[in-house]
């Protein structure tokens, strides 16, 4: 099998997997890093939401052997202050239910908050739509976002 | 599910498990038998000095423990459960831990079933005294042993956030007693707090969830985070019609894929093992199947539908009767007749179906969501031909279920066992399924179909008759006993008794046999009733000229709760009639479910491509005690989401046999945008709690409805509302 060199979270990682497996599998059955869930596998649902050099992606659908030399962010290795206000306000709401989907759900915030620091309803519609909660905790993602945005004094 | 005895399975469990049982005043062994439990550990997990009963430890480092033997897949029995113990032993919330208890029927039984399992909103409603008592139990162990050690009477030590105080100006912490508690017997019939004195239960913030912080950083373990040494992940290709089963195989291709290890025949289909998911995925797709389905269930849902309403224009089996309708029917003014049609549904919970099992022939560990750990342990032991005293089932947070994981039939545990047994002792197996085997995989929401006839007479709504069709959910199961003169009491909840007055009335149904599996589905009946119903009332009361929720109240005399919280709904939303009003128009629907009251407004207009746009919702909710007002809340957006997303956009249509939807590409999921903003009120209540998972669910769907009504939208007839647009 070929061999890949991946960087997740500051650090490379080499991988012997097919070429088209998808970086979520490299992720979470080669790396260990299984805070990136699997939720349908065709980027309908964005439970697999990671940063490829801090665009939110879903990787479920991408090969590792597009992923190159880029900075991959996982849950695990998000930080800074959008990221730190984020989830801070998700605990503070009780945003998550079954909490599968929040990974996904918290990394497209984060990438959210650091384009648009004071996001309105159009904004976050936009950028969260294509992350699926089948517990409907949209109520509270919208309200955790705009909470996570005045902490951060957007 | 709904509160009836699993006797069978209950009897089989208590044969089987003698060997597990233990006693509660054993906390060494109750130790050690949750000791697999991971979700959350204290500081320290050793330190568990002090453990007066099957449910609550408390470690030297005051960290409180409770066992919670319902499953958290979202509705917040972690925090709930914990809740209890905390209020009557006092404890210091932040040192408050919860975990899922092991599966043992005997310690952990949900009174309701008579075996281990969560459903059919009972977690609070079951365990609301056990957990006090557990709690109020422990406190007064702590208290004698702090009363030993300090030579004063009991009755003069005060506990407050985990420290025990004396008058004299003596006090510790509950760690520092944990191991001199632990040598005391363990007290019988400890009084509980009166409710006065609550200090944590139905205090508005006084706890927050235990679980958050954990699902925002991706720390929390579900199964599919399950990684052993040597462990192999298992896909497995089934037929693509129920019923149908294999017929030969060639895995010749499948083999060629590195990574893949092995493919096996199992009960359910062929079975692919690999290291990691996607060599198993890709071998799995290279399998040539035969498949023989000469068995297999060859309908559409278009067939089915005709047959389900050419069977609802004659009258089924009886389920309830008042007076005389069909006289009545006669004898009224007006005759108003809607037949109501239902598709198939899949659950689509977020982390789909899967499961770890390590077994070396002698003695099993499984671990996955399980929600009726009974079943699925005794299923487990018997097809590995183990006795259930050498089968272990730990309860893993799981991404969802809305009833997806409580299986009549057992058969993902089934199957897990089954791939367990085909490769052999001695290799740890995780199954998994994909999104298309979930929405593919059947176990659905029956389909239904309601025709309904309502009699006005003066004004007057006089007459009400029902004729439901479709599958039963209990035929054939281990449930079967529920089912009561013909009538499967989950295909009738919600329309077999209404809240309204209404002098002639009578429900009867059609149980057909269709060769798709049918699975309780979040509120069961409620999800099919509620509608059918809800939209009949309004539709009648309009037609006689009615107010929709004055219209209600009016017959709602022996619905004292029911009509509290139409009552309260209408305060809350400020109800001034339906509209429309500068576009939007708003409807109204009440439903009982699971002995909870809720009921619902919704604020409709038409938004782009003539679908109904849900701008608002109002909710009232009367769950006897709010143990929870927050966790409450929660359950009532997150039902009204679910509700709502699959009444305008979900069905599994069945093509010749086939289900057509394979992933959230066609199985349309409610998504941010379309979420509406929810305002929740919990109406206050001394009743003893009930549940919430389920009850915020079903009027959703009538409420959007009834204001397409008053937009000139009608009430859908057939749903889902947005038919064929994903």
């Amino acid at each position: 099998m070929p061999k890949f060199d991946v960087k997740v979270n500051s650090r490379i990682h080499a991988v012997d997997v097919d070429a088209d497996t998808p970086l979520l599998w490299v992720l979470r059955d080669s790396i260990g890093l299984t805070g990136t869930k699997f939720g349908c596998g065709v980027a309908q649902c964005g439970a697999c939401t990671v940063f490829i050099d801090g665009r939110p992606l879903r990787s479920c659908s991408l090969p590792v052997s597009a992923v190159g030399s880029a900075d991959v962010t996982t849950i695990e290795g998000v930080s800074g202050r959008e990221a730190e206000a984020v989830q801070r306000a998700w605990a503070t709401r009780d945003v998550p239910q079954c909490g599968y989907c929040q990974s996904g759900q918290v990394m497209s915030a984060v990438a959210l908050l650091r384009r648009i620091p004071k996001p309105g309803d159009r904004d976050i519609d936009l950028a969260m739509n294509g992350n699926i909660c089948r517990c409907a905790t949209y109520v509270r993602i919208r309200a955790a976002i705009k909470d996570a945005a005045t902490t951060l004094g957007g | 599910m709904t509160h009836h005895d699993m006797q069978l399975s209950r009897r089989a469990a208590l044969a089987g498990m003698a060997g597990l049982v233990i006693g509660v005043c054993l906390p060494g062994a109750a130790i050690a038998q949750s000791g697999a439990a991971r979700a959350f550990r204290g500081s320290d997990p050793a330190a568990a000095a002090f453990a007066p009963n099957a449910f609550v430890r408390v470690g030297s480092d005051d960290t409180v423990t409770v066992l919670i033997k319902h499953i958290e897949f979202g509705q917040g029995p972690f925090t709930g459960l914990a809740t209890l113990v905390a209020e009557e032993m006092d404890a210091d919330w932040s040192k408050v831990r919860a975990e899922h208890a092991p599966s043992n029927a005997d310690l952990y039984k949900n009174f309701a079933f008579g075996a281990q399992g969560t459903g059919g909103s009972t977690a609070m409603a079951n365990s609301y005294e056990q957990m006090r008592k557990a709690g109020a139990t422990a406190r007064a162990m702590l208290v004698a042993a702090a009363a030993a050690a300090w030579r004063v009477p009991a009755g003069e030590i005060t506990v407050e956030k985990g420290v025990l105080r004396h008058a004299s100006g003596r006090e510790g912490r509950f760690g520092e007693f944990a191991e001199a508690a632990a040598r005391l017997a363990v007290p019988a019939d400890v009084p509980l707090k009166d409710p006065s004195a609550f200090r944590l239960i139905g205090r508005e913030g006084a706890v927050r969830r235990l679980d958050s912080a954990i699902k925002a950083n991706g720390s929390a373990q579900f199964t599919i985070d399950i990684r052993e040494p040597g462990m192999l992940t298992v896909l497995v290709a089934r037929p693509p019609r129920f019923g149908g089963n294999v017929a030969s195989f060639d895995a010749t291709a499948t083999r060629a894929v590195a990574g893949v290890v092995d493919v096996k025949q199992i009960p359910s289909g062929v079975a692919v093992y690999a290291q990691g998911f996607w060599p198993a995925a890709k071998g799995r797709d290279l399998l040539r199947v035969t498949w023989d389905e000469q068995a297999a269930e060859r309908r559409s849902s278009a067939q089915l539908i005709e047959e389900y309403r050419a069977l609802a224009q004659r009258p089924g089996t009886l389920a309830s009767a008042k007076g005389d309708a069909q006289a009545a029917l006669r004898g009224a003014d007006r005759v108003i007749e809607a037949e109501f049609v239902f598709p198939y549904l899949a659950h689509a919970p977020m982390e789909p179906l899967d499961g770890y099992l390590q077994w070396d022939g002698e003695r099993a560990l499984a671990r996955l969501g399980s929600q009726l750990q009974t079943g699925d342990h005794m299923t487990i032991a018997g097809i590995l031909g183990l006795t259930p005293d050498k089968v272990e089932v730990e309860t893993m947070l799981a991404g969802g279920s809305f009833g997806r994981r409580a299986q009549q039939d057992m058969h993902f545990a089934a199957e897990l066992a089954a791939v367990a047994k085909a490769i052999g002792p001695g290799r740890a197996v995780k199954l998994m399924w994909t999104r298309e085997d979930d929405i593919r995989g059947g176990h659905y929401r029956s389909l239904f179909v309601h025709r309904l006839r309502g009699g006005l007479r003066g004004g007057k709504i006089v007459a009400w008759a029902s004729t439901s069709v479709g599958q039963s959910i209990l035929q054939g199961s281990p449930f079967e006993a529920m089912i009561k003169d013909g009538i499967d009491p989950t295909s009738v909840e919600g329309a077999n008794e209404l809240p309204y007055e209404i002098a002639d009335f009578r429900c009867d149904l059609h149980t057909t046999q269709v060769g798709v599996p049918v699975l309780w589905w979040r509120s069961v009946g409620h999800s099919h009733t509620g509608y059918a119903v809800e939209c009949f009332i309004d539709e009648l009361l309009e037609q006689a000229g009615q107010d929709p929720v004055t219209g209600r109240l009016a017959l709602m005399n022996g619905a004292p709760r029911a009509a509290g919280v139409l009552r309260a709904v209408a305060e809350l939303a400020k109800w001034s009639g339906p509209g429309p009003r500068d576009g939007r128009a708003r409807g109204v629907a009440v439903v009982e479910s699971f002995d909870s009251f809720i009921a619902q407004i919704a604020e409709v207009s038409v938004g782009n491509g003539g679908e109904p746009r849900v701008h608002k919702v109002w909710c009232a909710v009367d769950c006897g005690v709010a143990v929870n007002p927050d966790v409450i809340r929660a359950q009532m957006e997150g039902g009204i989401g679910f509700g709502l997303g699959h009444a305008l956009f979900a069905e599994v249509e069945l093509d010749q046999g086939r289900p057509v939807p394979a992933n959230f590409d066609t199985y349309r999921s409610l998504r941010i945008h379309e979420m509406p903003d929810v305002e929740v009120t919990v109406v206050r209540s001394t009743e003893k709690p009930t549940g919430v998972g389920e009850p915020g669910v079903p009027p959703i769907g009538p409420a959007v409805a009834n204001a397409m009504a008053r937009l000139g939208l009608g009430r859908p007839r057939r749903l889902p509302i947005v038919r064929g647009a994903v």
